[in-house]
C-alpha cells in the first residue's frame, strides 16, 4: 500500500534484491560499520549538477546510503518529474564511490515519497543563500485539493543582493525546474528563487 | 547499471552510402562525450523506472494497466510537444521559459508513465533491430503510429496565439489535476507516486494559466477577444475529457486508475471560479464528435489531421536511425 511506504520512508525497511543463487563471497571493502561510513563519506560530496554549491545531501536527494550483501546501495529521489540531471547525479555517486573503493555500487531510485523543499538542509539553504540564490521558505502543508491561486504567490523573500523585502517576482518559472524569478526593486538585482514544493 | 564510460563513436555515411566510422580524433566534439563529471545531461539511456519495484497489483490485467498508462502518457508527451512548440517563440522571456518548464515536467510525468506501461505490459513496445539501443519508452514515443496513440484530442490541437496556449494549458492542467489528486491512492504504487510528483508540478501550471487568464480578459479589448475566440475554439474538446473508455472504467473497478467522469464536477467548478474572475462566460459548444460508426475518439486511437503532422516531426529523426547513438 501506498501508505506504508510512506510510513516507512526514510528507514526504509523493504527486503533487500532478492539473490536466491547468490553465492558471491561478501567483499571485505564492503562490510561493517566502517564501511558504510566511509560510502556516506563519499556519496556525501557528490554535488547537485545544476547548482554544484549543492551537495545531493544538502538538496535531500540523497535519501539513503546502505551496504547489502557487500555492495553499497543509495537512494535518491528526483526533484522534478523531468529533472534532466538524474542519469548525471547517478554517475556522479557511482564514480565517487568507485574512487571511495566501492566498484559495484548500485543507485536506486525512490519516488515515494515525492521530494519537497523541505528536505534541503540548513547548510543547503546558506550555501544557496551565499550563492546568489534565495532560499525556499516552508513547502505548503496541502490537506483536501489543491487550491487554485490566481494572485501571485506571496512569499517572504529577501534580495540576495541588498536584503530589501521589496522584490518582486518575474515569473513563477526559472532556468531549471526548481526556481521562480525575482527581481529588486531597491537595488534591481534580478535573481532566482527555489520554490517551495 | 552500467555507467556510459566509453566516447560515443558516431557512425556516418559517406556519399556512397558506406558506413564510415571516425575514430574519436576526427571527431571536434569527442571529448564531450566521455563521461566527464561537467558534462550534460541524457547522454545515456537509462531506465526512469531503476529500482522501482514495478510488480503489477494483485487483481488488475497487466494489459489493462499498461493501456491505462499508455493514455496517461501519451497525454503527457503530446502535450509536452505541442508546448514545446512554444520555445523561442513566446511574447516575452519570462513566458518563454514558464512555457518551457511546462512542456519539460510533462515530458518528465509521460517518459515515467511510458515506461511504466513497458514494465506492465512488454507487448505494447514496438520491436526494432536486434542491438538497438532505444529503450522502452523512448520506442513507446518514437516508433509508434498515430493509430496507437491514446491520448485524449485536446492535446493534439494546434497552437495559435498565447491566448490559445493559456486557455489550453488552463484546461489541460484543470481536468488532469483533478485525476492525478485522485490517482495518488492507486493501489499500483508506480502510478500513485507519479500522480503525487505531478500534482505539485500542475499546481504550478494551473495556476500559471488562470493568471494569465484573468490579465487577459482584463486587458485589452484585443487580448480579451482573443483569449474568448481561443477558449470557443477549444470547447468541443471538453467533453471528450470527462468520457469513460472501457480500460479506464476496468482500472478504476481495480483500484488502480480514475474514471475521468468522476471529476467532471470538480473541474468544472475550478473553470467556472477562473472564468468569473475573469468576467467571461463559459463558451455555449457541444463536443467535437468522434470518428466511424462507434464514434471513436481520441482514447480509442481516432484522432485530428494535426497528431500525424506533430508525431511526424517530433518521430523522423528516431525512425531515421533505430540503432543511434544520441
Amino acid at each position: 500500500m501506498v501508505t506504508a511506504m510512506l510510513e516507512t520512508y526514510p528507514t526504509d525497511t523493504r527486503p533487500t534484491e532478492t539473490r536466491p543463487t547468490d553465492t558471491r563471497p561478501a567483499e571485505t571493502s564492503a562490510t561493517g560499520a566502517e564501511a558504510i561510513e566511509r560510502a556516506w563519506a563519499a556519496a556525501e560530496r557528490v554535488t547537485d549538477p545544476e547548482m554544484p554549491m549543492l551537495t545531493l545531501l544538502d538538496l535531500g536527494v540523497l535519501r539513503d546510503v546502505q551496504v547489502e550483501d557487500g555492495h553499497v546501495v543509495t537512494t535518491i529521489t528526483p526533484t522534478y518529474s523531468g529533472c534532466p540531471a538524474m542519469a548525471t547525479m547517478r554517475d556522479d555517486l557511482q564514480r565517487e564511490l568507485l574512487e571511495a573503493g566501492f566498484p559495484d555500487a548500485e543507485v536506486r531510485v525512490s519516488l515515494s515519497p515525492a521530494w519537497t523543499s523541505d528536505w534541503i538542509t540548513e547548510e543547503g539553504k546558506k550555501a544557496l543563500k551565499d550563492a546568489g540564490i534565495s532560499p525556499p521558505g516552508a513547502a505548503p502543508a496541502r490537506k483536501g485539493p489543491v487550491a487554485l491561486t490566481l494572485m501571485p504567490t506571496r512569499r517572504a523573500v529577501t534580495c540576495v543582493l541588498c536584503g530589501s523585502d521589496d522584490v518582486r517576482l518575474s515569473s513563477e518559472f526559472g532556468a531549471t525546474a526548481c526556481k521562480a524569478m525575482y527581481q529588486c526593486n531597491d537595488c534591481l538585482e534580478p535573481f532566482d528563487h527555489v520554490k517551495e514544493i | 547499471m552500467t555507467a556510459n564510460n566509453e566516447p560515443t563513436i558516431h557512425v556516418e555515411h559517406d556519399e556512397a552510402g558506406t558506413n564510415v566510422d571516425h575514430d574519436t580524433h576526427d571527431n571536434a566534439y569527442s571529448g564531450l562525450l566521455v563521461n566527464d563529471a561537467n558534462w550534460a545531461f541524457g547522454t545515456d539511456f537509462e531506465d526512469p523506472l531503476a529500482g522501482v519495484d514495478t510488480t503489477v497489483p494483485d487483481g488488475v490485467d497487466p494489459k489493462d494497466l499498461g493501456a491505462y498508462c499508455l493514455m496517461l502518457g501519451d497525454d503527457a508527451l503530446v502535450f509536452s510537444q505541442r508546448i514545446s512548440e512554444w520555445c523561442s517563440n513566446a511574447p516575452d522571456l519570462e513566458e518563454d521559459i514558464a512555457l518551457a518548464n511546462i512542456a519539460l515536467d510533462l515530458l518528465g510525468q509521460s517518459r515515467l508513465l511510458l515506461a511504466r506501461a513497458a514494465a506492465a505490459d512488454p507487448e505494447l513496445v514496438p520491436e526494432l533491430p536486434e542491438g538497438s539501443p532505444v529503450p522502452d519508452e523512448d520506442r513507446l514515443a518514437y516508433f509508434r503510429n498515430d493509430l496507437a496513440f491514446r491520448n485524449v484530442r485536446l492535446a493534439e490541437v494546434p497552437n495559435g496565439d498565447f491566448a490559445e496556449a493559456v486557455a489550453k494549458i488552463l484546461i489541460y492542467s484543470t481536468w488532469r489535476l483533478s485525476i492525478f489528486e485522485r490517482l495518488v491512492t492507486s493501489r499500483d504504487t508506480v502510478l500513485a507516486a507519479i500522480a503525487a510528483k505531478g500534482v505539485k508540478e500542475m499546481s504550478y501550471h494551473r495556476d500559471f494559466a488562470g493568471r494569465w487568464v484573468l490579465t487577459l480578459a482584463r486587458g485589452t479589448e484585443e487580448s480579451r477577444f482573443r483569449l474568448v475566440t481561443a477558449l470557443d475554439g477549444l470547447w468541443p474538446l471538453w467533453t471528450e475529457l470527462f468520457e469513460t473508455h472501457p480500460v479506464e472504467a476496468a482500472v478504476t473497478a481495480a483500484g488502480i486508475g480514475v474514471d475521468p467522469a468522476e471529476v467532471a464536477d470538480e473541474a468544472s467548478v475550478i473553470i467556472d471560479q477562473v472564468f468569473a474572475a475573469a468576467g467571461i462566460d463559459r463558451p455555449e459548444r457541444g463536443g467535437l464528435a468522434g470518428v466511424g460508426v462507434h464514434g471513436g475518439k481520441g482514447r480509442d486511437g481516432l484522432h485530428t489531421e494535426a497528431l500525424s503532422k506533430l508525431l511526424a516531426e517530433m518521430q523522423v529523426v528516431a525512425r531515421e536511425h533505430p540503432e543511434g547513438q544520441w
